[in-house]
């Protein structure tokens, strides 16, 4: 186990900012650690990371405890913070360099490891500017390289996207699926695809509390209610909506039907099928038997974006 | 250790790095130059007594100045997240960036050699009181450093760390000034806490055990609380 987090509680005068959650995140997994802003995240890393104290429960970090052992538990964390804070007055490569003398690594192997990290982060054409000069994208690089340049086996990431053009967060991703390879990622983000793109595994926070847990098909399944498809008819003479729906409604794996467009040359229902049916065909021999013909037949399943949205909204 | 050591360079490059040092020692020089100059005529005397007497004071804006961004900056932009994060303790932050300040204001300090140079072509010199005002002088700075370190990690904001270093430093100062508005045994008390009292003993050229006492017990009393404030964070 990699990181063990066992009924941790962080209070704010009355308020629990992280209430009694316990998950784990094995050796090699990229977690995703996903929640809307104010969920607790934030927190949760800050207390692994030992920036914060928690009121209550602990963490292991490769096994070191994160009250008692808290200098082992740093030497195995690369911490990336939120909004990846950096002294704007320092070249890159001197930054570096100071930090893998924080990170007790030693003094011989620092440039090789400055130099690994330098090609590994693609810093090389920026590696004597200042920091303050550099994008959005190479400060964010830059963070990534500080935070790997010991070697960590575990690496904790808040929001490592954010604020990134597209093109550059699709760079960060790769960079952080590359390093997941070797190291246990957990990273935090309120962008759901980021999940789907680059972790292994899901954990939903809402209100301090852990929500859902699992992969992402995993999560997706759980909360399948039920499939919805949209069909879209041709409008012909003598035929009403109404007549259609209830024809629809006959055929036994239909659980509903609604109407939601009326156009002038098409109709369109939504229909809700029983758990794990696929209506696609019978939908498409409905038509043909009733002479309709078939304009749109689209199927929509339940995305990780719903569940999160079910997730969380709930109690808000 | 090893980790004051590191914090303390990055500290002292970031110092000269910046205009800030700089602009800080050019304008403690031109000040300190003006009174030297302007009164060393007409004394008539080979001492480098203005230097001794005149420092301490501009120090109380001077102190808090070099002093107030060490860790108020680093609270504001976050990196103080970074730094506690990694395998280090709170007090080696501390200790690293107060000897960096001590450090720069060293450095300040040198160029008043020259007057020393000059004070020696032109007459006998008594050396005593001039070694002992120099250590007086890095002593009294590191105490209003320390307490500049001590008001910077308060707040993140530097200007009201200048100003409550500021405070601290000024009261100390002072102390030994206004013991006539006291009765005698708190003004004795109030004595031994002023800042100066002790300097005018080692600017005498007599290096006391009490005066070290008070000068290094006042740094790590200001240097501790500084710790605590970092460690705040995590009541």
């Amino acid at each position: 186990m990699s990181i063990n987090v066992q009924n941790l509680t962080k209070q704010y005068g009355t308020k629990k900012a992280v209430d009694d959650i316990s998950f784990d995140v094995h050796s090699g997994e990229i977690v995703g650690f996903l929640g809307p802003n104010g969920a607790g995240k934030t927190t949760t890393m800050r207390i692994i990371t030992g920036f914060l104290a928690s009121t209550n429960g602990t963490a292991k970090v490769e096994g070191f405890d994160i009250h008692e052992q808290q200098m082992d538990v740093r030497k195995s964390i690369g911490y990336l913070p939120e909004h990846n804070p950096l002294y704007l007055d320092m070249n890159v490569l001197d930054y570096l360099e100071f930090a893998a003398q924080l990170q007790h690594v030693e003094k011989g192997k620092i440039p090789h490891r400055i130099r690994e990290m330098v090609g590994m982060c693609g810093l090389s054409s920026v590696k004597h500017l200042d920091i303050g000069q550099l994008s959005k994208g190479y400060r964010q690089r830059v963070g990534l390289a500080q935070a790997m340049i010991h070697d960590p086996k575990v690496m904790i990431l808040d929001e490592p996207t954010s604020g990134l053009d597209p093109n550059q967060i699709v760079e960060i991703r790769n960079l952080i699926r590359q390093v997941g390879k070797s190291k246990t990622v957990l990273l935090s983000t309120h962008i759901l695809p980021e999940v789907e793109a680059t972790c292994d595994r899901a954990l939903i926070i809402s209100n301090g509390k852990i929500v859902a847990n699992g992969t992402t098909k995993e999560l997706q399944s759980q909360f399948q209610g039920s499939e919805h498809l949209y069909l879209e008819v041709e409008r012909e003479d003598g035929v009403t909506p109404e007549i259609i729906r209830m024809q629809l409604k006959t055929i036994p794996t239909v659980e509903n039907v609604e109407c939601t467009h009326e156009l002038d040359s098409s109709l369109m229902f939504k229909v809700t099928a029983a758990k794990d049916v696929d209506l696609r065909k019978q939908m498409f021999q409905f038509c043909v038997q009733k002479n309709l013909s078939l304009l749109e037949l689209r199927r929509e399943q339940t995305s990780l974006e719903d569940v999160f949205h079910e997730l969380t909204m709930e109690k808000n | 250790m090893l980790n004051i050591k590191h914090i303390f360079f990055r500290e002292l490059r970031s110092l000269f790095d910046s205009p800030v040092a700089y602009i800080v020692s050019v304008v403690f020089l031109g000040l300190l130059g003006w009174f030297f100059t302007s009164s060393l005529f007409l004394a008539n005397v080979a001492s480098l007594r203005t230097v001794f007497e005149m420092t301490p004071f501009f120090l109380l804006f001077f102190g808090p100045a070099m002093t107030m961004r060490l860790l108020s900056e680093e609270k504001k932009g976050g990196t103080l997240e970074l730094l506690v994060t990694k395998p280090i303790m709170e007090y080696e932050i501390v200790v690293g960036k107060f000897l960096a300040a001590w450090m720069l204001f060293f450095a300040t300090l040198l160029p008043t050699l020259v007057y020393f140079l000059t004070i020696s072509f032109l007459g006998k010199i008594d050396m005593g009181p001039i070694i002992g005002g120099y250590i007086g002088l890095m002593l009294v700075g590191g105490v209003f450093l320390s307490l500049g370190v001590l008001g910077s990690s308060i707040t993140e904001n530097q200007i009201i760390a200048f100003i409550v270093s500021f405070l601290i430093v000024f009261v100390l100062f002072i102390l030994d000034k206004i013991l006539v508005y006291f009765p005698g045994d708190i003004a004795t008390i109030l004595e031994y806490l002023g800042v100066d009292y002790h300097f005018s003993n080692i600017a005498r050229g007599v290096i006391d055990t009490r005066d070290l006492v008070y000068y290094f017990s006042m740094m790590g009393l200001a240097l501790l609380v500084g710790t605590v404030m970092l460690e705040k964070r995590k009541w």
